[in-house]
């Protein structure tokens, strides 16, 4: 082309629109993406929004539809996520702390376990839900169709998310850090423990809440595990019957005979509100802490 | 092991106060190492959960009227347990959502990455992330009572049931999207700038650069945020639980129902079955062809990857 001497000058007017017409093209696939999902929202909001109220929040439900309510549910999910915070946290640290600080990453068993790790995190929910149901509800452990069995489903599915988040948290402190505290007499623990750790909590926490936003609002597992649909008492302990806010969402879509006189759908279109405002908080929580906390070495 | 070698290396010089054992520091790293196998216990536990029932299943469905049947009713006696309708169905729907969900993700992902300004990429970036969050219970409302009446119907005009496939595939199409934009456009972001310098320099248009330069460079990273959509729509379950029915048909007609195995595991395991009934087992077999399929899918992924990743420096 430059032979020609025609390259250099202003490019051919069909190019240009050309050109222009790919990029609106483009332009339009991310603004039909986004307004897509836009409207799903509003057509919730729309739905939902005039149901939530205190009463919405704390009755139970029913099976009249102006007097149901989303309290059970709306424990049951806080039971879920405590019990699934008091099992990732521990276990899922813990994992990421060996696999950066310990674990010799050209033996076999340390490959294992990462390979393991990458491969859990593309496992489909529901199977997640199929595990709990033999082993936990079941079987080995049979809790039975409790919280603690429920929150453990999820808090398996999720760890790999703490895992992932927690190791690059750590793999973010400077090697000089460690150095310093070894070179200062530190054993290997009271370096991680003291240096390490504090140092990394923001990006772990980071994760944590994700892997938390994850969880609150998975529902095939819940329902494998057997989750109760239709529950008038809120949870009192571990090994109590449960039900979370997803459930009671697709009860409401589905599982109720819904007549224009007692219509459960825009019930489950406010609970869904509901759900996305904690959603939402949680996730502010998170991008708050990356940016607050945030180091730079 | 940092400290062993410090440990050994002081050993020499007494005066330095050798090294004893810490028999603390054993504990702790043994706990560690506990932790991390949580989560190959956890993976031990989901092979031999379903395989166990699996076999169990096998010795009274041979395995060829499994995966070659056409007709799919087990809970009614006699029962029938030809899988090919719930594959058909996963299929179908995934199918019609990656037909959504690759152009405009993609096409969105080119957009953000090589014609947007900086401060919209980073506005935009969070959000899809944040999107991309959204339950599916969610989108699977959206199907039921907004989608398929609303647009298929009214404003379509379509003659769709109202549980379909169609609705279903659509609206779970919109929930990989953002998965699919995001990764992608950071596998084009990837790509050095020196790339598309060299492209500009030769006196191509940017439309050149991003489909023959940008995309074929990106292309592993491309192809991987598409493999993840598309486990995502296999292995999803409340959008098709709540939308396309739970009508086991053999059949590519999406304005119909269609039952998909996720569907068929929520739907079955939601009532409470006595252990070791048949019911009980197929939930079972189907959760082990679907943890096949999706374990497949991961691989080729993988190895697809390695094979076609362009490293920069």
């Amino acid at each position: 082309m430059s032979a020609h001497g025609q390259a250099i000058g202003p490019p051919a007017t069909s190019r240009r629109l050309k050109d222009l017409a790919f990029r609106l093209v483009m332009l339009s696939c991310l603004g039909l993406a986004l307004l897509l999902l836009a409207v799903l929202i509003a057509d919730v909001a729309v739905d939902g929004i005039g149901h939530i109220s205190i009463d919405f929040l704390t009755s139970d439900p029913s099976s009249q539809a102006d007097q149901a309510g989303i309290q059970p549910a709306l424990l049951g999910t806080v039971y879920l996520m405590a019990v699934c915070l008091l099992f990732i946290v521990p276990v899922g640290v813990a994992t990421a702390v060996y696999l950066e600080e310990y674990a010799d990453g050209s033996r076999w068993w340390n490959r294992l376990i990462e390979i393991n790790i990458q491969n859990l995190a593309a496992v489909p929910s529901t199977v997640y839900g199929i595990l709990g149901l033999a082993f936990l509800v079941r079987g080995a452990i049979s809790l039975g169709q409790v919280v603690l069995a429920g929150g453990l489903t999820l808090g398996l599915l999720v760890l790999p998310v703490v895992i992932i988040a927690g190791r690059e948290a750590i793999r973010a402190v400077p090697p000089s850090i460690r150095e310093g505290s070894m070179a200062l007499g530190a054993t290997q623990w009271q370096t991680i423990w003291r240096q390490v750790l504090p140092a990394s909590v923001p990006g772990i926490a980071t994760g944590v809440i994700l892997a938390l936003a994850r969880a609150i609002g998975e529902t095939a597992p819940l329902i494998v595990v057997g989750a109760a649909t239709f529950i008038t008492f809120s949870p009192t302990g571990l090994d109590s019957a449960f039900s979370a806010m997803p459930i009671q969402v697709f009860d409401w879509v589905s599982g109720r005979p819904s007549s224009p006189s007692n219509d459960f759908r825009p019930l489950a279109a406010a609970a869904i509100l509901v759900l996305l405002a904690l959603l939402m908080t949680m996730n502010a929580g998170a991008i708050w802490l990356r940016n607050r906390y945030e180091k730079k070495w | 092991m940092e400290a062993g070698t410090a440990a050994r290396a002081a050993s020499g010089a007494p005066a330095l106060g050798a090294a004893r054992r810490r028999y603390g520091e054993d504990l702790i790293k043994g706990l560690l190492v506990l932790a991390a196998l949580v989560s190959v216990l956890t993976t031990t536990g989901i092979v031999v959960s379903l395989l166990s029932e699996t076999i169990v299943f096998f010795r009274d469905i041979p395995l060829f009227d499994y995966l070659f049947g056409t007709r799919w009713s087990p809970l009614f006696a006699p029962g029938s347990f030809g899988v090919l309708p719930l594959v058909t169905g996963t299929f179908l729907i995934t199918g019609i959502a990656l037909v959504v969900a690759v152009p405009l993700g993609l096409g969105a992902a080119i957009y953000l990455s090589e014609y947007a300004h900086p401060r919209t990429r980073k506005a935009v970036k969070p959000a899809l992330e944040l999107l991309a969050g959204i339950p599916t219970i969610v989108f699977g409302y959206f199907a039921l009572t907004f989608f398929t009446p609303t647009i298929l119907r009214d404003l379509l005009g379509m003659q769709v049931s109202i549980f379909n496939a169609l609705a279903a595939g659509i609206v779970m199409g919109f929930m990989i999207i953002p998965t699919i934009a995001s990764i992608s456009e950071d596998a084009m972001t990837a790509v050095p700038g020196s790339l598309r310098e060299g492209a500009f320099g030769l006196g191509a248009s940017r439309l050149q650069v991003s489909l023959r330069v940008v995309l074929p460079a990106a292309l592993s990273g491309v192809v991987a945020a598409i493999v993840l959509g598309v486990s995502r729509a296999i292995g999803e379950t409340m959008i098709v639980l709540v939308a396309a029915g739970q009508v086991p048909n053999l059949t590519a007609d999406a304005r119909k129902p269609v039952e998909t195995m996720t569907t068929f595991i929520g739907a079955t395991a939601k009532g409470d079955l006595p252990t070791g009934s048949t019911e009980y087992k197929t939930i079972f077999a189907v959760g082990t062809t679907l943890f096949v399929i999706t374990l497949l899918m991961n691989a080729v992924s993988i190895r697809f990857v390695r094979k076609y990743r362009q490293v920069y420096e």
